[in-house]
C-alpha cells in the first residue's frame, strides 16, 4: 500500500506478530495471548488467550482459547517480559480469585461509603 | 493531518499519555498513525500499584481513540510554528 500505511503505528504491529502480548481491554480485563493476526482497526486474533485476572499478590489465568479482539474494545497492546511477568505472584485456582475479585471490589464499596458519610457528618 | 504531522515531530522525545481509563503512561514515542494510534518503548504506568499487569510491559500500542491527552515536553513545541502552520492549513481547507 501507500508509505503511510508502512509507517503507521498499526502497520508497526507486525513486529509483535507471533509474540505473547498483554491486551488491555476498555472493561479493564487485561488479555494474555500469542498474536496472530491483526487489521487496520486493530481488530486481533489472539492464540491461546487466558484472562489474566490479579488481586494482590495473587494471579489466576481464565483460559479462553482462541480469540477475536474488535478494535474499538482494545486499549492498548504490551509486548510482555516473561522473566517478569509473574514475579512476586502466586497462583491460585479460577474460583478463588473470582472470590478475591469480589471481595475486593465489596471492600472499595464499603470504603466509598464510609468516606461519603465521614463528609456528610464533617459537612454538618 | 496537521496533528499527525505535529505528533511526527515528537517521535524519540518522552512523552505521557493519559488514557479515557485514567492509566497514564510516560515512554518514548516510537511512531504514530493517521488515527493517531501511538507506539511508545520503555514504558512506565504512573500509578504502578493500582495497574499491576503493566509491570512486565516495556513496549506498547495505544489506541488513538482511547486517548484522553498527551503531554509533551514543552521545550520540543515551538507554539509560532505550530500556530502558522495551523493558520496554513485552514487557509488550504477552504
Amino acid at each position: 500500500m501507500t508509505d503511510t500505511w508502512q509507517l503507521s503505528a498499526v502497520a508497526s504491529l507486525v513486529e509483535d506478530i507471533d509474540k505473547k502480548i498483554l491486551v488491555v481491554l476498555r472493561d479493564n480485563s487485561n488479555i494474555v495471548g500469542t498474536l496472530r493476526s491483526f487489521d487496520q482497526f486493530a481488530n486481533i486474533v489472539l492464540e491461546n488467550a487466558v484472562e489474566r485476572m490479579i488481586v494482590g499478590t495473587h494471579y489466576s489465568d481464565v483460559p479462553l482459547g482462541l480469540y477475536i479482539v474488535r478494535g474499538e474494545n482494545v486499549v492498548l497492546m504490551g509486548d510482555v517480559d516473561e522473566a517478569i511477568e509473574l514475579k512476586g505472584l502466586t497462583w491460585v485456582e479460577n474460583d478463588e480469585i473470582r472470590r478475591m475479585k469480589d471481595a475486593e471490589m465489596e471492600a472499595d464499596k464499603m470504603h466509598g461509603l464510609i468516606a461519603r458519610n465521614l463528609d456528610m457528618l464533617l459537612d454538618d | 493531518m496537521l496533528f499527525y504531522s505535529f505528533f511526527k515531530t515528537l517521535v524519540g522525545k518522552q512523552i505521557t499519555v493519559e488514557l479515557k481509563n485514567d492509566l497514564e503512561i510516560r515512554g518514548t514515542l516510537v511512531s504514530v498513525d493517521q488515527y493517531l494510534n501511538i507506539k511508545l518503548e520503555s514504558v512506565s504506568v504512573l500509578d504502578e500499584e493500582k495497574y499491576p499487569h503493566m509491570k512486565s510491559v516495556r513496549d506498547c500500542f495505544v489506541r488513538g481513540s482511547v486517548v484522553r491527552y498527551v503531554q509533551p515536553p514543552e521545550e520540543s513545541v515551538d507554539v509560532d510554528i505550530l500556530h502558522d502552520a495551523t493558520r496554513r492549513e485552514a487557509r488550504s481547507a477552504v
